[in-house]
This record gives C-alpha cells, sequence and structure tokens, in this order.
C-alpha cells in the first residue's frame, strides 16, 4: 500500500522544560496501519500528539493529510478522529450521549446505534461515564474516533488495561477500518498488536525512530533466528561464544535463562548442546524460534519493552 | 472483510448545529449535576424566602422582599457564570474533555461561545424562578427593563471571565475549594443579603467595586429605587469583564 504520506514528521523536536521527549523525529506514514512501538517515555504520545494539533513542535516540522495540525485545525480536524489514552468525556454524561454528541459535530457521522452495539456499548444505559469500566471507557473513547467517518485514525494504546475479548474487538475494528480505507497510526507498547494489525511499524526510543519496515522486514533484518534455553544460573557465556561461529550472539537474559542468536542451523543446534555437554549442563527448554519484534526492540535499544 | 460501512466520508456540521449542540449537552450536563443546582438554585432560593419571611438582617426601610430580590437575582448570575462555569470547566479540562474536544470540528472559540449560552440558558431558568417566587413574596420591582437587562449581561460577561481564568489556570480541586469559597465571601460582603453600609466605611469603598457588589447595588438602584441608568455600576462590571475575559484569553491552558 504504498501511496502519499498521510503523516510526515521531520526532524520533530519536542521538550518539556529541561527534558527532551522527542529528539530530531522523521517519521512517514502511508495510507493503512502505522504501529508506533516504543516503551513507556519514548515519546510515542508527544509525537502522536503533535501530529493531533496538541503540540507545537520546538523544531522540526509535521504534515497531516498535507497540513499543518496546529495552524491549519479548522481544515484538518474533520478529517481525523482522536482517541487519547485516558478520559476525554464530561464525568455525568452518559456513554451513549456522549457519542451521539461527537456524531452530530459531524456532517455524515457512522450510525450510532449500529456503533454502540458494535463495540459492546449497549449495557451501558443510564450509566454516566464517571462510573463505566475502564474498558467501556476505553472503547467509548474508540468509538468517538471513528464516529465523524475520518480519513485517519489516531489510536494512543488503544488496548491498554482491555480484557482479552475487549482486544479482540478493538482489532477487529481496526482491520474493518483498513479494509474500507480508513489510515490509522496508533500507539503500542504490546509487540503482538503491532505484529497482528500494523502493514508498518516504527520503533521509537528516547524520542527518536530507530527502525521502520513491515513487522515482516523488521523481522528478517539482523539476526534470522534465535535458539533459547535454560541451565543452571551464572554459566561461562564467555567461552560458549567461542565455541559458535563468530557472526553469533550469546547471552545470559536473566539469571539461568540463555539467547543464542545468529544463523541457527543443524550445526549451530549441535554445536551449543556439545558445548553444554562439555561444561556438564543439562539444556532444559530447548527452543528454537523466530525473531520476534520483541527481538528487534531486544537487540537495537538492549531494553525489554515494558508494559 | 470490505464492508464500506467506514469508507471515509470526513465533514464538519455546519457551524450553528455545532455550537448549539454543544450548548444543548454543557446544559444539560450542567443541570444534572447536584452541587451545581445546590449553588444556583437551592441557595438562591433559600436565601430569597427565608430572609424574605423572616426579619434577621435589618434591610433598611421598604420590603425586605423589595431590598432581597434584586441582591439574590446577583448572587443567581455568580452562582452560574463565576462558581458553577469555574468548577466544571476546571473538571472539564482535569479529565481531557477540553482536549478532546479541541481536536473536533467545534473550534475553541465555538466551545466558548456554546459555554456562553449554556450559562445563559441556566440564568434565564434561574431568573424565570427567583422571579416567580419573588412576586409570590410580595415583590413589586420598579426601573427600566432594558438597565436591568444590560446589568445582568454586563455581570454574566465579568463573572465568565473570571470563572474561566481560575478554571483554566489551576488545578481543577483548587479550583473547586476557590470557587466555593469566593462565592461564599462575596455572597457576605458584596450586598447580596447585608447592606454595604454594615460595613465600616473603609471596607465600604473596596467592597463597592467587586463586581457582586456592583451588579446587586446597580440592580438594586433600579429595581428597588427605580433608577435611571447606574453608569457607575456598569463601569466597574465593564471594567471587570474586560480584564477577566482578556486575561483568561491570555492564560487560559486547556489541558
Amino acid at each position: 500500500m504504498r501511496s502519499e504520506p498521510v503523516v510526515q514528521v521531520q526532524a520533530l523536536v519536542k521538550r518539556y522544560g529541561t527534558k527532551t521527549a522527542v529528539d530530531g523525529l522523521d517519521l512517514v506514514a502511508r495510507a493503512g496501519v502505522t504501529a508506533v512501538l516504543g516503551p513507556n517515555g519514548a515519546g510515542k504520545t508527544t509525537t502522536v500528539e503533535t501530529c493531533e494539533g496538541y503540540r507545537k513542535p520546538d523544531s522540526g516540522t509535521v504534515r497531516v493529510l498535507g497540513l499543518d495540525p496546529v495552524r491549519q485545525s479548522r481544515a484538518l480536524n474533520p478529517r481525523i478522529g482522536v482517541m487519547l489514552q485516558s478520559g476525554g468525556v464530561y464525568s455525568g454524561a452518559r456513554a451513549d450521549e456522549m457519542l451521539r454528541h461527537v456524531a452530530r459535530l459531524h456532517a455524515h457521522p457512522l450510525d450510532v446505534d449500529a456503533l454502540i452495539e458494535r463495540l459492546g456499548l449497549g449495557g451501558c444505559g443510564r450509566t454516566t461515564y464517571r462510573r463505566l469500566s475502564g474498558g467501556q471507557q476505553q472503547r467509548l473513547a474508540l468509538a468517538m474516533a471513528v464516529v465523524g467517518r475520518p480519513e485517519l485514525v489516531f489510536l494512543d494504546e488503544p488496548t491498554a488495561g482491555l480484557d482479552p475479548q475487549a482486544r479482540h474487538a478493538t482489532w477487529d475494528l481496526v482491520r474493518d477500518l483498513r479494509a474500507d480505507g480508513v489510515s490509522v497510526i496508533l500507539t503500542t507498547h504490546y509487540m503482538d498488536e503491532a505484529e497482528q494489525l500494523a502493514d508498518d511499524v516504527a520503533i521509537i526510543d528516547a524520542g527518536r525512530v530507530i527502525a521502520q519496515g513491515s513487522p515482516e522486514e523488521l523481522c528478517r533484518g539482523g539476526a534470522e533466528n534465535t535458539l533459547r534455553f535454560s541451565g543452571r544460573p551464572g554459566l561461562d557465556v564467555g567461552s560458549l561464544l567461542k565455541a559458535l561461529p563468530a557472526d553469533c550472539t550469546a547471552a545470559e537474559l536473566t539469571p539461568g535463562s540463555y539467547r543464542v542468536g545468529g544463523k541457527v542451523d543443524p550445526q549451530l543446534l549441535a554445536t551449543v548442546t556439545s558445548w553444554c555437554a562439555q561444561h556438564g549442563v543439562m539444556p532444559e527448554r530447548i527452543s528454537v524460534e523466530r525473531h520476534t519484534l520483541e527481538d528487534v526492540f531486544l537487540e537495537l535499544t538492549g531494553k525489554e519493552l515494558r508494559s | 472483510m470490505t464492508t464500506g460501512l467506514y469508507a471515509p466520508r470526513p465533514g464538519a456540521a455546519p457551524l450553528p448545529r455545532m455550537i448549539a449542540a454543544q450548548a444543548a449537552l454543557e446544559t444539560r450536563m450542567l443541570l444534572r449535576n447536584g452541587e451545581q443546582l445546590l449553588l444556583t438554585v437551592v441557595i438562591p432560593t433559600l436565601l430569597l424566602v427565608l430572609f424574605s419571611s423572616v426579619d434577621i438582617v435589618d434591610t433598611g426601610a421598604g420590603e425586605a422582599v423589595d431590598f432581597l430580590t434584586p441582591g439574590v437575582l446577583a448572587l443567581a448570575v455568580m452562582s452560574t457564570a463565576f462558581t458553577g462555569q469555574a468548577i466544571a470547566t476546571g473538571f472539564e479540562r482535569r479529565y481531557g474533555v477540553l482536549k478532546r474536544l479541541a481536536s473536533s470540528p467545534l473550534p475553541r472559540w465555538g466551545l466558548m461561545a456554546a459555554k456562553t449560552l449554556a450559562v445563559l440558558v441556566t440564568e434565564v431558568l434561574q431568573i424565570v424562578l427567583l422571579t416567580v417566587i419573588a412576586f409570590a413574596l410580595g415583590w413589586s420591582p420598579q426601573g427600566n427593563p432594558l438597565a436591568v437587562l444590560l446589568l445582568l449581561v454586563l455581570g454574566t460577561a465579568a463573572f465568565s471571565g473570571l470563572g474561566l481564568l481560575m478554571a483554566g489556570t489551576l488545578k481543577a480541586e483548587a479550583t473547586l475549594g476557590a470557587a466555593n469559597l469566593v462565592f461564599l465571601l462575596l455572597l457576605v460582603g458584596g450586598g447580596v443579603i447585608v447592606p454595604l453600609d454594615r460595613f465600616p466605611s473603609g471596607a465600604q469603598d473596596v467592597l463597592g467595586l467587586l463586581p457582586i457588589s456592583a451588579l446587586s447595588d446597580g440592580l438594586r438602584d433600579v429595581l428597588q429605587h427605580g433608577a435611571g441608568m447606574p453608569w457607575g455600576d456598569l463601569a466597574i462590571l465593564a471594567a471587570w469583564a474586560v480584564v477577566g475575559l482578556a486575561a483568561a484569553g491570555r492564560f487560559f491552558r486547556w489541558e
């Protein structure tokens, strides 16, 4: 799905006091679903909120659907849908009342009753927002983002804290939006969410995009495969590394849990097991895994994605 | 599966429709809130009925209700335009409502216009209720209705500016506390039920410059004494309105 960019961010810098939240970030998102992936505090929300027109860049440029989100918000706002990470609703408003209200601000909104049904908000009845469950509040925010039939939807951590069922309902809606030609920018720190939904993934760390591509492209890069095994803690990883071919990596991720990266073929597996035999180590739970986004992230940043 | 259901068809609703919808929602939120109703309806009504029927405060010559009604009308304006609006807007800011609406098709000035409309609708309801009660208590108003309307509008502008300034700069909890405290202090020291001439003369000069004193004094001059345009009070209200709205426009933070 190559086409005109829906979002174009160039050399974006955003500081809060002395803290630099976004540090020269470049990002191009095209039609389809783009996941902005990164740990808490990486600058995901700041980047997305700059695209939504909430924050003025300290430097750099941001274009959304070709428009400046701050100075051309009147033209842009009807064309985008926004789901904030939390809040956004009058505490005394009922779910259907708020959704109907947002629909009234648009010229050709979706059918509100159908949307309520689809997202399972029908059971909210006369309950006001502050008494809705976290999951209901989240789904209402999602409904508010799509009800105006936008071209582009921004979802900031749309499934954080949702139960699996509600999570899949949200994923299904994102897939339907994509199929109907709506572009989606979503931030997440869930790997599987990015792998499941995204055409394109931008990995952000410390205010910069450190890698971007389709999930397949990203997982193909670097080590092709991963071999994991468990043994007693504190094995001599340096000695293991010496036994391995030159381009391999080996590390003790957590005490007793080891990871070997590189071209994992039968020969490599034999090398690892014979090294274990020489050292009197019984490798337990030995497994060969496809390289995941999680591994890519770990390799690029040396950090685990925290949730 | 492609259903076409979500196919983009963006567009803003016509501006008047957006503002009307926003004003209707804001008014409903106001009328649904129990604490707000206590402030805007119950307290003014109780004060009017209680002090008209029981001789607690010396309200000077003439019927107590003729003295009290203009003060209570001023209080009603303050309770909605200042206290109620400050608290509601403070919490809307805190809970991201203002933020979410800022990315909707409704422009920010449209949101402010809708808030003003909601305040005016609420005030009309308050004034109708209080007027009916006052007549039942034997109120006999005088004066020029145009002067009354002008006072009410300028008073609303002055209190709105101050309320929004508070809501847009302080934390929601601080706004809640401060707005209620100011309401109470101005209720006592603003000529609403206690005539200003009961205070020491030095204090009178200062208290007389407060927006609530200007509004209650102006309304009283017209409605109780049949005076013409109360230019002095109108000038004080206009000054507060200009300063308050300008400061709110300058310092208001949306989140």
